[in-house]
């Protein structure tokens, strides 16, 4: 039996936390694991006993039924009744309390199960991190949704009015009308630098342009773009500016010249220009992308960039065949993930380098062929051998100065070094008379210029989201990181710490 | 039966905020109010019906008896013997429950006692406010912020 056992403080009343979170029916409105709930046999949702039927984000179904509900309390306990994952005999429950220091709500959300011992440390995390953890931040971004539309004075003050504990976040309240100038907290890269250029203000959001939506962001992605964009590396960016290429969210107001969107409509995109680090944007709807309801927000925001930059690197940039020997680099990054499972799928020999064995144990999860702990071991020399001598037909390289000139040694004759990054710094000048002994070719892709206008963009988003669909990839739940602290996301993305997305939540 | 309920965030670990609340003896290491000290009859502070007495710095002094202590719930209960305050059947319990996120500590502090009708709004004022909210802000400041 193990007890899983997590607890946070919202910044909202009890009463409307506790409106949310007794809905036995409402997870799929803030849960991003579910993204259906019906009450079996049209039961009330507060009579104990109901059974809910959830439909996952991924496309599971389970069962829960409603033990014990307690409004003197706020407590809710409820057990699984039928699941894809061996969770077994697990019986939750979630209890809240008011913080009356600062008028805030403790929610602990504890449980225990029989997990099969091998799946042991998997379940939990699932349970800890992918239902508890996503849950708790879900519902603070549910809350701050809504405090931007409902008037402030829906919180009254409890008897005890004393400071907010600093632990809590200061709401912002604003009204949004469409064409009328507003403002909007976001990060401002005042000049390139370090992350700590990255500085949460309030900033003015500009009246909306005929041609332009407004969108509200749920999830903004982190991709080693905004590094660049960030240190100057690329000019995407002009100081004063908001970085940011990759966001989901919600249309909050469509301009008069805009057709095919409207208000409501879920969205994401991930494409220039910069401004996604930001609570709301405007923006020209032509790179937007609509968002079925099988896509969850945090996917999409986590995974479009990603995605996209992966349909085009194996089906444009080069070509992956069946029988390819692909050498896939930083496979435990973001991109490298989706690369490591697309290629694989693609009918292709992966093989990938990682830097530490724990990200080893990630890449051989997603089915590479072989991982190279690139630290301990000559990868050039180890391709070399994996392939008796040949080489690899294509080399996906992110990484940069480290790995380049390995990556030119370990490529079979006439092979093919995709430079589409350089997270461990500049690649330096290089003497293209050398690639003669080979017949190498080099290609330094840029984004932009493979996704700059609907048509060519669609084709990639389309196969990307058939590819989610059908399971060919998959995109782990992403680091999350308040926005104020999207310095902390840049550090962890350049120390190459993380595993797998980054996104912000605003 | 009046209640009185308050609670705060700690900025610290339960078990390091534990370390110093569970010392039914210490009071005056922390709350603000409190001069000084002793339990009667040379008990142990974590002796399950021990008395302490203290005298608060305004020079009003206080009897209690412990009357729970539970190192696995993080939570101590008391009943009052003799006060300056009017109240009777006055108990009242602290405890403190684990924040995972950020690791930090919900306390609550809460008490049930009978009293004059006139006299319930300014006692709980006196109690929720004077006395628990203004030990758990120090106790918050102690922590760091």
């Amino acid at each position: 039996m193990v007890q899983v056992r997590q607890s946070t403080i919202i910044d909202a009343p009890i009463d409307e936390v506790w409106a949310i979170l007794r809905d036995f029916n409402g997870h799929d409105r803030w849960h991003p694991a579910i993204s259906f709930s019906e009450i079996e046999g049209g039961e009330p949702v507060d009579a104990v006993g109901a059974v809910r039927h959830f439909r996952l984000a991924d496309g599971g179904e389970l069962r829960e039924q409603l033990l014990a509900l307690s409004d003197k309390d706020h407590r809710l306990s409820y057990c699984l009744l039928e699941a894809p994952l061996p969770l077994m005999g697990y019986v939750a429950s979630l209890r809240l309390k008011p913080v009356t220091d600062g008028n805030a709500t403790f929610w602990e959300w504890r449980s225990e199960f029989n997990p099969p011992a091998h799946r042991r440390d998997e379940l939990v995390k699932l349970v800890t991190e992918g239902i508890y953890q996503a849950g708790f931040s879900a519902v603070r971004n549910l809350l701050r949704r809504r405090s931007v539309v409902s008037p402030i004075d829906a919180r009254q003050p409890r008897a005890v009015a004393v400071p907010m504990p600093s632990a809590s976040v200061p709401r912002t309240v604003s009204t949004v009308a469409p064409g009328q100038a507003s403002t909007t907290k976001a990060i401002l890269v005042e000049r390139y630098g370090g992350p700590e250029e990255l500085q949460l203000r309030e900033i003015g959001l500009p009246p909306l342009e005929p041609n332009q939506v407004r969108i509200r962001h749920t999830v903004i992605g982190v991709n080693f773009i905004d590094v660049y964009c960030r240190t100057g590396f690329f000019d995407l960016l002009q100081p004063p500016g908001v970085p940011g290429m990759e966001a989901a969210g919600v249309i909050e107001a469509v301009g008069p010249a805009v057709s095919g969107f409207s208000v409501g409509d879920r969205v994401a995109y991930a494409c220039p220009p910069v401004g996604a680090y930001a609570e709301r944007r405007n923006m020209a709807p032509e790179l937007l992308v609509h968002l079925s309801n099988d896509i969850p927000d945090e996917i999409a925001a986590a995974g479009l960039l990603k995605g996209v930059a992966a349909s085009f690197l194996l089906h444009d940039v080069h070509v992956v065949k069946r029988g390819d020997i692909v050498l896939i680099h930083a496979a435990a990054g973001g991109i490298g993930q989706l690369l490591v499972q697309w290629a694989r799928h693609l009918g292709a020999t992966v093989i990938a380098t990682v830097s530490s064995d724990d990200k080893a144990r990630i890449v051989e999860r997603l089915g590479a062929h072989h991982v190279i702990v690139y630290s301990r071991e000559n990868f050039a020399e180890a391709v070399m051998r994996l392939t008796g001598g040949m080489g690899a037909n294509v080399a996906y390289d992110a990484v940069g100065n480290d790995t380049f000139a390995g990556s030119l040694a370990a490529l079979a004759v006439r092979g093919h070094l995709v430079s589409f990054g350089q997270a461990s710094g500049p690649v330096g000048n290089w003497d293209i008379g050398r690639f003669a002994s080979r017949s190498l070719t080099i290609s330094r892709p840029n984004y932009a210029h493979y996704t700059d206008t609907p048509e060519k963009l669609a084709p990639h988003v389309a196969r990307f989201f058939q590819a989610l669909r059908q399971g060919v990839v998959r995109v782990e739940a992403p680091t999350r990181y308040d926005l104020a602290n999207a310095a902390d996301a840049h550090r962890d993305l350049e120390s190459r710490r993380t595993t797998g997305a980054l996104v912000l939540l605003p | 039966m009046t209640k009185v309920y308050v609670s705060s965030v700690i900025p610290a670990p339960a078990a390091e905020v534990w370390k110093l609340v569970r010392n039914f003896n210490g009071l005056p290491g922390w709350a603000p109010f409190v001069a000084e000290s002793r339990i009667e009859q040379n008990a142990q502070a974590d002796q399950i019906g021990c008395i302490r007495s203290f005298t608060l710095k305004d020079g009003g002094r206080i009897r209690e008896r412990l009357l729970a202590l539970s190192d696995y719930d993080l939570s101590c209960s008391y009943a009052i013997l003799e006060s300056p305050m009017a109240v009777e059947n006055y108990v009242a319990t602290l405890s403190l429950t684990p924040i995972t996120d950020g690791n930090l500590t919900l306390a609550e502090w809460q008490a049930e006692f009978d009293c004059a009708a006139d006299r319930e709004a300014a006692l709980m004022h006196q109690i929720g406010n004077g006395v628990f909210q203004t030990a758990l802000t120090a106790l918050k400041h102690r922590f760091g912020r």
